[in-house]
């Protein structure tokens, strides 16, 4: 299974341009906690390297470790062993007000449940991280953030006038206003209906495409990892394939296979959307 | 971040949540304005009582005729004329400055057609100035009047109003009888406040020697003639204690006293009827101010419940915020700022309340003059100020320390 490594932790692979900028460099990265006397080991040593204006998705089934893996990319939580360096920044050493500081600065997350302040508006939403920053010209780049992912109309409007994909979107803004180095999003689709998740992937997709913005999903959902470049499976707290996707789908140019077929595609033992020694 | 975010964060956070600020604000509302209004009642009955007896004039002692309390004395020898000359001699009583004298005398005063009863007072001139209390209106008893033992009166205001229908009447001149013998009006006192001894302004002052030869005859065993009251004035508040104890001295040497309990007078200090007077004013003012001061940190308790409540409610929004790069300590001066504008809110509007009441109270019982005290204000500012700082500091620490991870999961 390691031989399907994309890259091997020593050194660049010859296909690799060499001036593009290591965004996320994690070596032998361990996490574990204590579940009452239990001791659980979320990750058992990870080595990732996600270059600048990658799109990336870290899959895997359930307990395999992307949530976690996703708060210490986030610098939301520390590892326990390892070395994380964000944009050349060694995370797993700093102080609580620093990663606080660096939440603000390089990290733009986006969540499944959208994770809006309620009875706030848009424009105030995405003005946050820039009080936080301490930055000036807020409404002005909170307006433009906006306007980037097309609710220039809905500036004053609160999360409960918006609609799933309008939330999600406002959302975006918060994390693009500071113009961070990653945008870290986990499930972003997964609480809406599919068109808005497809108005949703476009939105990353041209973020990318445009601005090269660096993202990095957390998903299971193989339909959606396959909008991405490069997918990075987990199990049981290892990286068990990480391998880059030939031909991305374009959102919105996809029909996403019917329930029936996806049915089928578990009883032929044939996975849609992806190849299938990379379950294995 | 700077304060000024902080302040616009923390007051967005209160005004998204209009009722629950209120409610909480409503225990420092409350606490504040019983802290200030009860203080200015206390305060208020503490001035009421000492404006009292310091209407009674300065630096004086009361001496009077009492039963003394040992078996071995059953009758009272009663202070004389002579005694109380003795007394304003500096070579007998050094501390003395001067003795006024007053002799009561029951007496039916008539005018025209009405008239009042009640005790006549005979009085030497000096007790204008022991008692601080002049006429407004003509003149008071002078040394001519006595030595001519003169028929003349000088009333209270309430004496003018029963004698001629109006208290604003100017009676000097007029003639009035007392015990049937006839006065000249040469004056009337000053109106005093009315007060809990009783209504000062029903009297009628005679020249003491006309009291204790025309209108009575009781001589004392001295050779002199009895005084109900003598009001002596020490030469300055130190030398209160040393006037005290020559009285006693010179009486009981008079009086054959032989014990403390044969003693039969009383010397009654007014600057310590005052200060005890003032202890009970004072420990009734601190009650009161103890009272509201529960209230206060009953409060204080709510806003530290209510924030409590409102941290658990809102940690996800903590949670959001630390994930779009709030420092832990964004998040405690958010909190804190919280409950700081709280009870600085709630404690102005409580200030407003005690003024308020205190208004009102001066409105129901006008005799007490209700001040709102800067003391007062200062103290229930700096203690609600306190308490938002206080109970505001565990709640905004519990949300500063939140794991932003599980903040977020929260539902």
């Amino acid at each position: 299974m390691l031989k399907l490594f994309r890259r091997s932790v020593n050194g660049h692979h010859a296909e690799t341009p060499p001036a593009r900028k290591v965004v996320i460099d994690i070596r032998g990265i361990t996490k574990s906690y204590k579940m009452g006397d239990i001791e659980v080991h979320a990750l058992r040593g990870i080595d990732l390297k996600i270059e600048e204006g990658e799109f990336v998705s870290i899959m895997g089934p359930s307990g395999s470790g992307k949530s976690t893996l996703m708060n210490i990319l986030g610098a939301l939580d520390q590892p326990t062993s390892g070395t994380f360096l964000l944009d050349g920044v060694d995370v797993s050493r700093l102080s609580e007000a620093e990663l606080a500081r660096i939440r603000n600065k390089k990290i733009g997350f986006v969540f499944q449940n959208f994770n809006l302040l309620k009875r706030t508006t848009a424009l105030r939403q995405v003005e946050l991280p820039l009080i936080y920053a301490g930055a000036g010209n807020r409404t002005k780049r909170a307006r433009a953030a906006l306007e980037s992912v097309g609710l220039g109309q809905r500036l004053d409007h609160l999360p409960s006038e918006l609609s799933g994909g309008q939330q999600q979107r406002v959302a975006i803004a918060r994390a693009l206003v500071n113009e961070p180095a990653m945008i870290l999003s986990d499930e972003p689709t997964g609480n809406l209906d599919s068109r808005s998740g497809t108005e949703v992937m476009q939105i990353f997709q041209r973020l990318n495409r445009e601005q090269g913005i660096t993202i990095v999903f957390v998903t299971h959902d193989p339909w959606i990892a396959r909008h991405t470049q490069r997918v990075v499976m987990l199990r049981d707290g290892k990286v068990i394939a990480d391998r880059e996707i030939a031909n991305p789908l374009v959102a919105g140019e996809h029909e996403r296979p019917s329930e029936a077929d996806e049915m089928e595609a578990v009883f032929k033992d044939a996975y849609y959307g992806g190849r299938k020694e990379e379950y294995n | 971040m700077n304060i000024s975010e902080s302040l616009r964060i923390a007051v967005d956070g209160l005004l998204t949540n209009r009722l629950r600020s209120l409610l909480t604000m409503l225990g420092i509302i409350i606490g504040v304005g019983a802290v200030i209004g009860l203080v200015s009642l206390g305060r208020g009955v503490e001035n009421f009582v000492a404006a009292q007896f310091q209407g009674l004039g300065s630096n004086i002692l009361f001496v009077f005729s009492s039963q003394p309390t040992s078996s071995t004395r059953t009758t009272i020898q009663p202070i004389s004329t002579i005694e109380a000359r003795a007394l304003a001699d500096p070579t007998v009583a050094p501390s003395i400055r001067q003795v006024a004298m007053e002799t009561s005398v029951p007496a039916v005063v008539i005018a025209g057609s009405r008239s009042t009863q009640l005790l006549v007072s005979g009085v030497t001139p000096n007790f204008t100035e022991v008692r601080s209390w002049t006429p407004t209106l003509g003149e008071f008893i002078n040394q001519d009047h006595l030595d001519t033992v003169a028929r003349v009166a000088v009333l209270g205001t309430t004496i003018v109003e029963r004698l001629y229908g109006d208290k604003t009447y100017n009676p000097v001149g007029e003639v009035i009888r007392i015990n049937e013998r006839t006065f000249t009006v040469i004056g009337v006192m000053a109106e005093k406040a009315a007060g809990f001894i009783g209504d000062e302004n029903a009297v009628v002052f005679i020249p003491i020697t006309t009291a204790q030869t025309r209108l009575s005859q009781s001589r004392t065993r001295d050779g002199g003639y009895r005084v109900d009251v003598l009001y002596v004035q020490a030469r300055d508040e130190s030398r209160m204690n040393s006037a005290t104890l020559e009285i006693e001295t010179y009486l009981s040497d008079a009086h054959g006293i032989i014990f403390r309990g044969e003693q039969d007078f009383t010397i009654i200090n007014q600057a310590d009827l005052l200060s005890s007077l003032g202890q009970v004013t004072g420990i009734l003012t601190v009650f009161l101010a103890m009272i509201a001061g529960i209230s206060l940190l009953v409060g204080g308790i709510g806003i530290m419940n209510i924030m409590l409540v409102s941290v658990t409610e809102r940690t996800r929004e903590i949670g959001i915020r630390k994930a779009v790069g709030a420092r832990a300590s964004d998040i405690m001066m958010q909190f804190l700022i919280e409950s700081v504008i709280l009870s600085f809110v709630g404690g102005t509007i409580g200030i407003a309340l005690g003024a308020l009441l205190t208004l009102l109270g001066g409105l129901l019982v006008p005799d007490l003059e209700l001040a709102l005290t800067t003391d007062a204000i200062i103290l229930a500012t700096g203690v609600s100020g306190f308490i938002g700082v206080f109970f505001g500091l565990y709640p905004a620490s519990r949300a500063a320390r939140m794991r932003p991870i599980e903040a977020l999961r929260f539902e």
